[in-house]
């Protein structure tokens, strides 16, 4: 069945074919269309499991963990500073190894208020110990959420599903409802008892020790525990691939942890995720016909970090130009950070990379952007900044401190 | 132990606090673990404890674990013992399990304060869960820092005095009856008669039952270990912690008629209170007063609210 949907009622859509147990959301703008979605499942008998309206993100995300540890399979959405407020409860989900499923709309994080697009609220949450996926179409939101379940409840790990707020959120698309059978065959119901997750259901109900959670780790070695969680995340590379390959068997499409595109002979590439890379496709495509010798490397999985994909997509390039649409004051771009982190390969040349911000708070990343930022690589030689500022509206003052002239008090 | 003078009726019931020479890891004298003792007997091991960060949740696992490991249980982030409990409920109803009752167990700190919105969330979803507050009056599992239940006047770690507890103490069980839950009762360490037949009760109905149970802490009172049980009682007779029951938000029961002694006994036989001036002991007894004063309302029916 073919819709016109949103992103936000794409990631609903997924999540009914998924048929949780429990359904608990906040709503937030730009997310509140996901919950109220679910709520008219709910209404038109399409959704028969438990959707729980509570007060506040504390409470979503606590909700779904008690009932994940009470053996069910669970929902829950959120944006930007509602995830920030779950930032506790991201870690204990993680620590606890419940297979949750959480689709995050990226929103800048205030101040100021903006309630637009950013992928630093999420980005910023890569040590909690969540897989992370982002997507570049609203089909895919749909369908990255359906393999997510599978992954979550293998790897025994909770998964983050991000889409950009207001380009997905609020644009419609043509989605395929995927098959509600097919669906069923591929995610079989959820049974806690076979799940290698650890702390929930299986151990916390059937075996000592009795308590799960700090209490519980006096006993235990901490640091063994997060080894087995690190291990828990480079192990689920394979997984999340084999459960890609069966999901592109029956449904005829797939994604990539690491795509590339039109990249096979290109010097230059551009490397970007989220709602961005539909855009850079299209700069892409337009500069081949000209005769650039360019491609586009995409970014779905951000965690666990496909260090050895993106070695692949990389090695051997001159350039990369990486647009990042979030930021770690003080530092760089984020996807900047963790491609330079795997390009430190003692010995071996590898490409140069340009780390471009660009987007934030909802600024667009327009097809021209994309192609300044591709001309100034190929043109440059490699620059000495943190940041390439792109499409930077308005400047401020501080260029012409240069950082060097702000007084002391 | 029978206030009465009756048979103990539930001293054949189970021990699940280790009994001797097993002990628990709390203070010498800890009214907690007495609730937590005489709680269990009555609620039987059909359970799942559901913990947050305090004084239980490192009482009973560390260094030695107090409870049988069959007794199962589940620590939670500070603020979320209710909204985990309730999903917890919900999971295993879900999944058919209509017996196991869902305790929150949780202090004062997590209840009057950084749990309060979780806690009236779950009362108005009406979770299928036993929410118990054992109120020592203060952070004491980190070292007796003031909360929103410690009386005004006492002396914690961070109102040390002159600087006493300049606010009134919350009136819990007012927040939570205004929601009409099911259940709504106080009990009381020094008469555990009345906390168990209160377990038994509310462990026979469905949706959200609420304890608050005044736990005596010699270590942030100031007062020495073995009066722990004279202290909860002298709280219950002079009228500063009334035993009483409310159900759906109206019918209310009193369980006991205290003996009006003055509340200056209660006072007296605890340090964190030897700052307070005969003006302070005069607002802490018309406190009280107003208590009662819509107490007595609430049973009679009468109001005044125009």
């Amino acid at each position: 069945m073919i819709k016109v949907i949103t992103g936000n009622e794409a990631a609903a859509y997924g999540a009914l074919l998924c048929k949780p147990a429990v359904v608990c959301a906040y709503p937030i703008t730009p997310q509140s269309r996901i919950p109220e979605q679910i709520s008219e499942f709910v209404a038109q008998g399409l959704f028969k499991g438990k959707f729980v309206n509570v007060e506040s993100e504390v409470a979503a995300l606590g909700y779904v963990i008690g009932a994940s540890a009470g053996g069910v399979r669970v929902f829950t959405a959120t944006s930007s500073q509602g995830l920030a407020v779950m930032h506790e409860q991201l870690h204990w989900a993680a620590g606890a190894r419940l297979p949750i499923v959480l689709v995050n709309v990226n929103r800048p994080l205030a101040a100021p208020w903006e309630l637009t697009s950013e992928q630093t609220d999420s980005l910023s949450q890569r040590d909690t110990g969540w897989m992370q996926f982002y997507c570049e179409s609203n089909q895919e939101v749909l369908d990255t959420i359906i393999q997510a379940y599978k992954l979550a409840e293998t790897v025994g790990l909770p998964v983050m599903v991000c889409l950009d707020g207001v380009y997905l959120s609020y644009v419609a698309e043509t989605v395929e409802i995927r098959d509600q059978e097919v669906v069923d065959y591929f995610l079989p119901p959820y049974h806690p008892e076979v799940s290698s997750q650890r702390y929930s259901y299986k151990i916390f109900m059937k075996e000592p020790p009795p308590m799960f959670g700090p209490q519980g780790y006096i006993r235990r070695s901490y640091m063994a525990d997060r080894y087995e969680l690190h291990k828990l995340h480079q192990m689920s590379f394979a997984v999340a691939e084999n459960i890609n390959e069966e999901f592109k068997n029956l449904f005829g499409t797939g994604y990539p942890l690491v795509e590339e595109y039109k990249a096979a002979d290109a010097d230059t590439v551009i490397l970007t995720s989220g709602s961005a890379v539909g855009t850079a496709r299209f700069v892409v495509d337009q500069m081949r016909e000209e005769g650039y010798k360019i491609g586009l490397v995409k970014l779905k999985m951000f965690r666990p970090f496909p260090k050895h994909l993106i070695r692949r997509a990389l090695l051997g390039r001159k350039k990369v130009a990486i647009i990042d649409r979030d930021l770690s004051p003080g530092q760089c771009g984020i996807l900047h950070q963790e491609i330079r982190w795997a390009l430190n390969l003692p010995g071996q040349s590898v490409p140069t990379t340009y780390g471009f911000v660009a987007g934030l708070g909802g600024e667009d990343i327009t097809p021209e952007l994309i192609r300044k930022a591709i001309e100034f690589t190929m043109k440059n030689d490699p620059v000495d900044q943190d940041v390439i500022w792109l499409g930077l509206v308005e400047k401020r003052k501080y260029d012409e401190y240069d950082g060097k002239t702000l007084q002391i008090r | 132990m029978s206030m009465t003078g009756k048979p103990f009726k539930y001293a054949e019931s189970p021990e699940y606090i280790n009994p001797p020479p097993g002990g628990h890891s709390a203070c010498p004298g800890c009214g907690e673990i007495l609730a937590m003792r005489y709680f269990l007997k009555a609620a039987g091991e059909k359970i799942i404890l559901v913990m947050p960060p305090g004084c239980a949740g490192a009482n009973i696992n560390a260094p030695a674990p107090s409870l049988p490991p069959f007794i199962r249980a589940l620590a939670t982030p500070f603020m979320t013992a209710p909204i985990l409990a309730g999903g917890l409920s919900t999971a295993l109803r879900l999944r058919g399990d209509m017996e196991t009752t869902i305790i929150a167990w949780t202090g004062d700190g997590a209840t009057f304060d950084i749990g309060l919105a979780g806690l009236s969330g779950a009362a108005e979803r009406n979770e299928d869960i036993i929410y118990v507050c054992y109120d020592n009056e203060g952070y004491m599992n980190t070292g007796n820092q003031r909360s929103s239940a410690t009386p005004r006047g006492a002396r914690t770690s961070t109102s040390p005095p002159p600087t006493t507890k300049p606010e009134r103490k919350k009136d819990i069980m007012q927040i939570m009856v205004a929601h009409g839950i099911p259940y709504a009762a106080t009990a009381s360490i020094a008469f555990p008669d009345d906390l168990m037949a209160k377990v038994r009760r509310a462990m026979s109905m469905r949706g959200f039952r609420f304890f608050h149970i005044l736990t005596p802490c010699p270590t942030g009172w100031l007062y020495r270990a073995e009066k722990t049980i004279e202290v909860a009682r002298l709280a219950v007779e002079t009228g500063v912690f009334p035993l009483y029951e409310i159900e759906y938000g109206s019918n209310i029961r009193l369980n006991r008629e205290p003996r009006d002694l003055p509340v200056e006994d209660f006072i007296r036989i605890q340090g964190r209170f030897s700052d307070l001036t005969p003006q302070q002991i005069e607002e802490f007894k018309s406190e009280i007063a107003r208590k009662w004063q819509i107490l007595r309302m609430l049973m009679h029916g009468e109001s005044n609210r125009g």
